[in-house]
């Protein structure tokens, strides 16, 4: 009964969200230009669906697009600034300063690059998400036992054994924990292109159904990028622990 | 006794801050083949820097090593090494950690895949006679602290080396798991015969298991005793409660007590 409850609860506290929300607009009569009731917001999505689908669909291409770059971008840099001090060193600083900068500022250098479109999007995706892959996949590499390390050495391990054998597998964890936080910020990227300048995706959507005033279809977009956000979180979390079982369990264990 | 690995007033300055740390002033010890050596002292006296220079880990700032009448000049790859943390890897079954060595280190790492099954063979062996028998599918989380230090053992020695490097393998272990450990090296040493240097903080450990024990003094580490142990073997845990067994410790200890005042 516990047991079940407790695997119910996600969803009955979504339920309840949005019955007090439904409830609560319904008692102070609140309207729908400031803050229309669920109900409303679903008429809106059944009413829209076709423009809500194929504009979610163009935000999924372009934050996944985004975040392929990232990845493959992010894994090939943290692993060169995860090799050697130096490079850690000379090269942190660097990104730090460019990860600092709100990525919502450089979409305008990217229109006035690339014209209004999908490319900003797919790039302020990539901007924005390929930092916590490159921090995370150095990270692992970086914080490999030394005395690991002095085992292989002591045998003629090359330094690319070292990594092939020990670190890339040690830094998969990491990878792969940084992946459901780079999705999802990828996800804002492409969302924040697109309200800025874009002629398509949920962001463009949105700005356009509030200046004509239709406040249930702005919320219904905002839907969208939830469900969206969500399942997209969902996905590289149940990948995350598909492929690195051994982190969990083994830090799950008080023998390790 | 030839001397298989002989260390001749080697000096080991590291570079850092305020013109460096001289982690070791003439340090000389020699080590014969075949022979059990086990090198104590206080704590940061350079036991962990002695053992990176006679791997080839590090070069010494002067003297001479030299390991099986060869001049160290790089990586020895004749030595398996342990450590304090077993650090196996923990997405490898015990059986893959302990082969981890045959996939880097030459002639093995060319032949790798062409010797599996006699690699494999190997391997469950030497888990046999450490008390890992058939654990070899299982991963390290699964395993306790002091099994995970037996599989450690198998690991340095699946490449069959001549010398076997433990920087204070036991010294996370509880008393019993110790001792019980004590035994499976002082087995394998026995049957297999290969050169030991252990570096350790137990003089009961070091007198137990050793043919000779080397006591250094603070850093800037030397060695300043040269203990032989003529305790017969086998020996059996009950020698540690001997009195010529406490007397040895005792001496050990005096002499431990006496470079630590010096420092």
């Amino acid at each position: 009964m516990n047991a079940a409850l407790e695997k119910l609860s996600p969803w009955l506290f979504t339920v309840a969200l949005f019955v007090v929300w439904e409830a609560v607009c319904r008692a102070f009569a609140v309207d729908q230009f400031i803050l229309p009731a669920p109900s409303q917001i679903a008429l809106a999505v059944v009413q829209f669906w076709k423009p809500l689908l194929r504009n979610s669909l163009v935000t999924l291409w372009t934050t996944v697009a985004g975040f392929g770059l990232a990845v493959a971008f992010g894994v090939v840099l943290g692993m060169i600034v995860g090799w050697s001090r130096a490079i850690y060193r000379g090269l942190y600083p660097v990104m730090v300063g460019f990860n600092s900068v709100p990525k919502v500022a450089v979409v305008p250098i990217l229109v006035i690059w690339f014209g209004i479109g999908e490319v900003p999007a797919v790039l302020t995706a990539f901007l924005i998400s390929f930092f916590p892959i490159v921090v995370n996949v150095a990270t692992g590499l970086a914080t490999m036992e030394p005395e690991l390390e002095d085992v292989l050495r002591a045998l003629g391990a090359s330094k690319l054994d070292i990594m092939k054998k020990v670190g890339i597998p040690r830094s998969m964890p990491y990878l792969f924990g940084s992946l459901k936080v780079a999705i999802t910020l990828a996800f804002v990227g492409a969302v924040v292109s697109e309200t800025v300048a874009a002629n398509a995706g949920i962001g463009h959507l949105m700005v356009q159904a509030g200046s004509n005033f239709q406040m249930p279809l702005v919320f219904a977009g905002l839907l969208a990028l939830a469900v969206e956000g969500i399942a997209m979180y969902a996905v590289f979390a149940s990948i995350e622990r598909r492929s690195t079982r051994w982190a969990f369990r083994s830090s799950a264990s008080a023998a390790a | 006794m030839t001397a298989f690995v002989d260390i001749e007033a080697a000096t080991l300055t590291y570079q850092g801050g305020a013109g460096g740390v001289l982690a070791l002033r003439d340090a000389t010890l020699t080590v014969g083949r075949g022979e059990f050596a086990a090198v104590v002292g206080p704590s940061g006296c350079g036991k962990s820097t002695l053992m990176k220079l006679v791997t080839g880990l590090v070069r010494p700032s002067a003297g001479r090593i030299a390991v099986d009448g060869k001049p160290v000049a790089g990586p020895v790859k004749l030595a398996g090494m342990a450590f304090q943390n077993p650090n196996l890897l923990p997405w490898r079954t015990v059986l893959d950690n302990v082969l981890l060595p045959l996939e880097i280190v030459e002639p093995h790492r060319s032949r790798f895949r062409a010797e599996r099954a006699q690699n494999r063979a190997h391997a469950e062996e030497l888990l046999a006679m450490v008390g890992l028998e058939g654990f070899g599918a299982r991963f390290p989380w699964e395993l306790s602290g002091g099994m995970q230090q037996r599989a450690s053992l198998c690991r340095a020695l699946i490449h069959q080396p001549a010398l076997l490097m433990l920087d204070e393998p036991f010294a996370a272990l509880d008393a019993f798991t110790r001792e019980e450990l004590w035994c499976v090296l002082r087995d394998l040493w026995a049957r297999i015969g290969f050169t030991v240097i252990l570096v350790t903080h137990d003089l009961r450990e070091a007198a137990f298991l050793a043919d000779v024990v080397h006591v250094m003094s603070a850093r800037p580490g030397r060695i300043v005793l040269s203990r032989p142990i003529d305790l017969p073997r086998p020996r059996e845990l009950d020698v540690c409660y001997e009195p010529h067994f406490v007397d040895i410790v005792h001496e050990l200890r005096a002499k431990i007590a006496e470079v630590r005042q010096a420092a």
